[in-house]
């Protein structure tokens, strides 16, 4: 599998990442470096191999549905680069 | 046994004794250690030094001492990696998106080590979110090796992601140091500074409150002068946390009551697919080397096959940079971190402040992570990556009908120079080779200064265990420990820089 400068465009806006025109280029080649080196997982016969979704043996932990806590509307604005009035402030979104 | 002259070479568990002894109060100890950390600034070990609260904190704890109320870390000052959140304090992942986030909250692991009486004296340098192995991609800058080689004035890394952490130890900044492990963040750094690092079982320690980089990897661990400091810090660093929900509800044990137990009808692994192409002789002498300590002391050597050794890495840079984009799809400029100056929309606002905030090699493992998730390819890569996980675990389970324990080297080499490996992604990667299938399979692993090259740098041999077996690792590593007699110390050029 081998990515090109389009395939690195649209994964670029996938991740919501702004990708400067110039570095398109050399990150098609860094890419294309590495996933031609995990091309070698494709020798591994992997049918019926179930993947791995827990590493330790254990069911997930159920708790009761409550709040634990809470009330913290200023702690978490505490670091928003812009917020007003326990809303975060983002640019006009709706027309 | 006699006590060290100077204060800053104390270890964790000495320095412990001569606490509770009263034979040294904190303000001394944490006064000392301060200063080394303020004498230290030309290796950038620290991303934010907190001499204020830890004299404070050393103070309380000194009062408490007085009282006759003292816990079992009372007193003792500690490096805490940039990853973990800490209350109040700035806490960056080495990143320049988090370079001016406070956290409201504080980690489960740096709360343990609070509530058991350890002062905290900063917070150290790390490759950015925790992804390299030399501290060459932290925001901040690089850290230095405290080591050297010999009559050489070149700076070498001191291996990442928790290389701030492996330096401040190597370098006595500190007692001890937290690190965290998501491909070899711990061990391989800890080998490269001659020092012990410990990654414990997945589950042993509770993840809530570090940064997260790749959650079905990362793990918390010790990072120390010795075994026994490695011992008794993981003890007070693990639990079981509502807060995390992988985080495993099994007895801690007091790994340092049975650290001096011996070797004797252990069985010892050695995996033969750890004899990669190309290994220096330096390594491949030293392994032989732990091999014949371990024999000597009476434990049983077997030979093993890890058969899917070679597959691990690129799994490793499948799964990893999956799950990272995924985690670090929160860092978007709205509610806390770098946020991007003028943007025309939203999406410009999510695009360019994830741009200038995330550094280049977080931005090439978040572009592979996406890809590899994309509509089209996630069997491809990622589901058949999990797949190899099932195998790589596989391979252990049926070595260890075999033996107890499985030793290998730490890494493939010493700590080489700033800036040499920077240029190829995949040779970089590389230098997890002998640690991230450990990672994977969930298992814990440590490693343990064995040795120096010819040119006078340290070398770190690992132990792999059975899963929550912690306490047969710090055992095989304390005889380890005692064959290898490595007392050696880098000289303290940074004092004259």
């Amino acid at each position: 599998m081998t990515v090109g400068k389009d395939d690195v465009r649209k994964i670029a806006k996938l991740a919501r990442l702004a990708l400067d025109e110039s570095r398109v280029e050399p990150m098609v080649g860094e890419l294309n470096g590495i996933f031609q080196w995990v091309e070698q997982l494709n020798e591994v016969n992997v049918e019926g191999v179930p993947p791995l979704t827990s590493v330790v043996e254990q069911r997930l932990k159920m708790r009761d549905d409550v709040v634990t806590e809470g009330d913290a509307a200023n702690a978490l604005m505490a670091n928003a680069p812009s917020g007003e009035d326990h809303f975060f402030v983002v640019p006009k979104v709706v027309e | 046994m006699s006590l060290p002259t100077k204060l800053t070479d104390f270890s964790l568990a000495e320095a412990r004794d001569a606490v509770q002894a009263k034979k040294v109060s904190s303000k001394e100890l944490t006064t000392a250690f301060v200063k080394a950390v303020a004498d230290a600034r030309p290796l950038n070990a620290f991303v934010t030094e907190t001499p204020e609260k830890a004299l404070e904190m050393a103070v309380a704890s000194d009062v408490r001492i007085a009282h006759g109320e003292a816990r079992p870390l009372e007193g003792l000052p500690l490096a805490i990696k940039d990853l973990f959140c800490t209350k109040g304090v700035k806490t960056t992942a080495g990143s320049k998106i988090l370079g001016n986030f406070i956290p409201p909250y504080e980690s489960t692991v740096s709360q343990n080590l609070w509530d058991a009486g350890a002062v905290m004296l900063g917070k150290t340098n790390m490759d950015e979110f925790a992804m390299g192995s030399s501290n060459e991609t932290s925001h901040f800058g690089p850290v230095f090796n405290p080591w050297r080689a010999r009559n050489s004035n070149a700076n070498l890394v001191p291996g990442g992601s928790s290389g701030g952490s492996a330096a401040a130890v190597a370098g006595n900044l500190c007692l001890a140091a937290t690190g965290t492990d998501t491909g070899g963040s711990i061990r391989q750094p800890a080998a490269v500074t001659g020092t012990v690092g410990i990654k414990p079982t997945y589950g042993r320690c509770s993840r809530f409150g570090i940064v997260a980089f790749a959650s079905s990897l990362d793990q918390a661990g010790p990072m120390t002068r010795t075994v026994r400091d490695a011992a008794l810090l993981l003890k007070h660093m693990a639990s079981v946390d509502p807060k995390d929900s992988t985080s495993v509800d099994i007895p801690v044990p007091d790994y340092e009551a049975t650290l001096e137990d011996g070797v004797k009808g252990l069985r010892v692994g050695i995996p033969k697919e750890y004899r990669i192409d190309n290994m220096p002789p330096e390594i491949e002498q030293l392994w032989q080397k732990g091999i014949e300590w371990l024999k000597a002391q009476g434990a049983e050597i077997v030979d093993v096959s890890l058969p899917h050794t070679k597959y691990a890495l690129p799994t490793y840079y499948i799964v990893a940079p999956a799950e990272a984009s995924s985690n670090l799809a929160r860092y978007d400029g709205v509610r806390y971190g770098h946020r991007a100056s003028g943007p025309k929309d939203i999406v410009d606002l999510y695009e360019r402040s994830r741009a200038e905030g995330f550094g280049k090699e977080v931005q090439r493992r978040i572009l592979i992570g996406t890809y590899v998730l994309s509509s089209g390819y996630y069997d491809a890569y990622y589901s058949r990556a999990q797949k190899l996980r099932t195998l790589i675990l596989r391979d252990f389970t049926e070595a260890y009908k075999k033996c107890d324990v499985l030793l290998t080297p730490a890494t493939p080499g010493p700590a080489f120079g700033v800036g040499e490996k920077t240029a190829d992604p995949v040779e970089m990667y590389l230098n997890d080779v002998f640690t991230v299938t450990v990672n994977l399979a969930g298992l814990p692993g440590i490693a343990v200064p064995a040795g120096l090259t010819a040119n006078g740098l340290p070398l770190g041999l690992q132990l792999i265990g059975k899963a929550f077996d912690e306490a047969t690792l710090f055992k095989a590593a304390r005889a380890i420990e005692i064959a290898a007699g490595f007392t050696a110390k880098p000289t303290e050029w940074w004092r004259a820089a």
